[in-house]
């Protein structure tokens, strides 16, 4: 239970995705205009992730390990992702129409989030067993989806405020990303062993 | 042949600067903009990943089927990316240990797809390569200017190797470095203000632009305030 407890306090705060490790910027940046549409992104991300670092673990320990083919880990885990990705998107489509519509014009995003190729690398290169990488995924995207939704609440505050000219649009947000990771780093110091 | 061949090294590093002006790839440039010889470790790598993945996309852009072809450029860009990592961590140890995933990652770089997509689907194998060289140099030189600033802030130094020793020390043994440069948040603050510093000068670029297209007869001398900035913002201006 306190490995539980650990993983998740890790994952979500002290190792944070966005604001600790840099894993997902683009879409951090790119998709948190409105908090609605942060968090939809956040749950598809959250839902990938969960999916991906399974399935991720599966294929790494049962299909590349045996035969000796662990370099080829990026490689796989890619194509792993990509298609997962389109097949979570058919499967929603057909079956969960309402999800789908939410979640679909994210889906595709998704392959190209590197937090969802750096989740599945993570696990491998800590050993992670199969529940805690999952849990860690999970944990991950959670830590990701809580970044980008209260970054989407700051940006939306920032839409009412007159920056100077040269710092109009990108070099604001990153200003206020930069405090807002300046926030987070309180917790790097908090160590678990 | 020799002038299109400038005209596309200036876009990839002046005017579609891939950081800069493109504002692609954020994950890469915030994480592994510590030190200048990190940047400089990863701005090699991206080049070599994008000059062999253009090439060998654009040789085989006429086989792909439309419907598939991003799919098959991401296995294309992770078998060279997996490349270059088994290279890395063969020659270069230290720096495989300092960029950590961010190797690896290179494969969902936005960048490289970008250019997959845009360029070397469209053109011939050799303009193809070379938009990789001069897009990766852009790349790297982007990278290296936020490494500069955050290194020479954060520890005084610059040009330490990969595990932290050697460098020059700048300011000497009374300057007492501005550890927050070399976290997350000096990451974020340094890259912010920098885009900030290259859109006030394209601005200023442009207004100079318009006065010259306004009277004729002025010499041409825009943008002539120097520094590495200002050829930047000359790129930028012939975009407007």
């Amino acid at each position: 239970m306190s490995n539980v407890f650990l993983i998740m306090f890790t994952a979500i705060l002290t190792e944070n995705f966005i604001f600790a490790k840099f894993y997902g910027i683009c879409p951090f940046l790119g998709v948190s205009d409105k908090p609605s549409t942060a968090l939809g992104m956040g749950m598809a991300v959250t839902f990938v992730m969960t999916m991906s670092s399974a399935a991720t673990y599966a294929v790494y320990h049962y299909l590349l390990a045996p035969f000796g083919l662990e370099y080829l880990k990026t490689v796989a885990f890619i194509l792993v992702i990509a298609s997962l990705v389109q097949f979570i998107e058919m499967f929603l489509q057909k079956y969960v129409p309402a999800l789908y519509s939410s979640l679909g014009i994210y889906l595709p995003l998704i392959t190209t989030n590197c937090a969802v190729l750096g989740a599945a690398l993570v696990n491998i290169q800590n050993g992670n067993s199969f529940g805690d990488s999952v849990l860690f995924g999970f944990a991950s995207a959670l830590g990701f989806t809580m970044a980008i939704v209260v970054f989407a609440g700051v940006r939306a505050r920032m839409q009412f405020s007159e920056p100077p000219k040269a710092f109009k649009g990108f070099p604001i947000l990153l200003i206020a990303a930069g405090l807002a990771a300046m926030a987070f780093s309180g917790f790097s110091g908090m160590k678990f062993n | 042949m020799k002038n299109s061949i400038l005209k596309q090294f200036k876009e990839g590093i002046v005017t579609n600067n891939p950081i800069f002006v493109q504002l692609l790839g954020m994950c890469p440039t915030l994480a592994t903009s510590t030190s200048v010889v990190n940047a400089l470790g990863m701005g090699a790598a991206v080049t070599a990943v994008l000059t062999c993945s253009n090439l060998f996309i654009s040789l085989v852009r006429k086989i792909i089927p439309k419907q598939i072809r991003i799919a098959s450029y991401i296995v294309i860009i992770s078998g060279f990316v997996t490349a270059v990592e088994l290279l890395i961590k063969a020659f270069f140890p230290a720096i495989d240990a300092s960029l950590g995933l961010f190797i690896p990652l290179i494969v969902v770089n936005c960048i490289i797809l970008a250019r997959a997509e845009a360029f070397a689907s469209k053109n011939p194998p050799v303009p193809s390569m070379i938009d990789g060289i001069a897009t990766g140099v852009g790349f790297t030189f982007a990278l290296s200017c936020i490494a500069f600033v955050r290194e020479l802030l954060g520890t005084g130094k610059l040009f330490a190797a990969a595990d932290g020793t050697g460098g020059i020390d700048v300011f000497g043994a009374g300057y007492q470095p501005a550890a927050i440069f070399l976290l997350p948040a000096g990451a974020f603050l340094t890259l912010g203000c920098i885009i900030a510093a290259v859109q006030k000068i394209s601005d200023v670029c442009a207004k100079r632009a318009a006065e010259k297209a306004a009277a004729p007869s002025v010499e041409e001398e825009i943008c002539s305030d120097g520094g590495e900035t200002s050829a930047e913002t000359e790129g930028a201006t012939d975009n407007e």
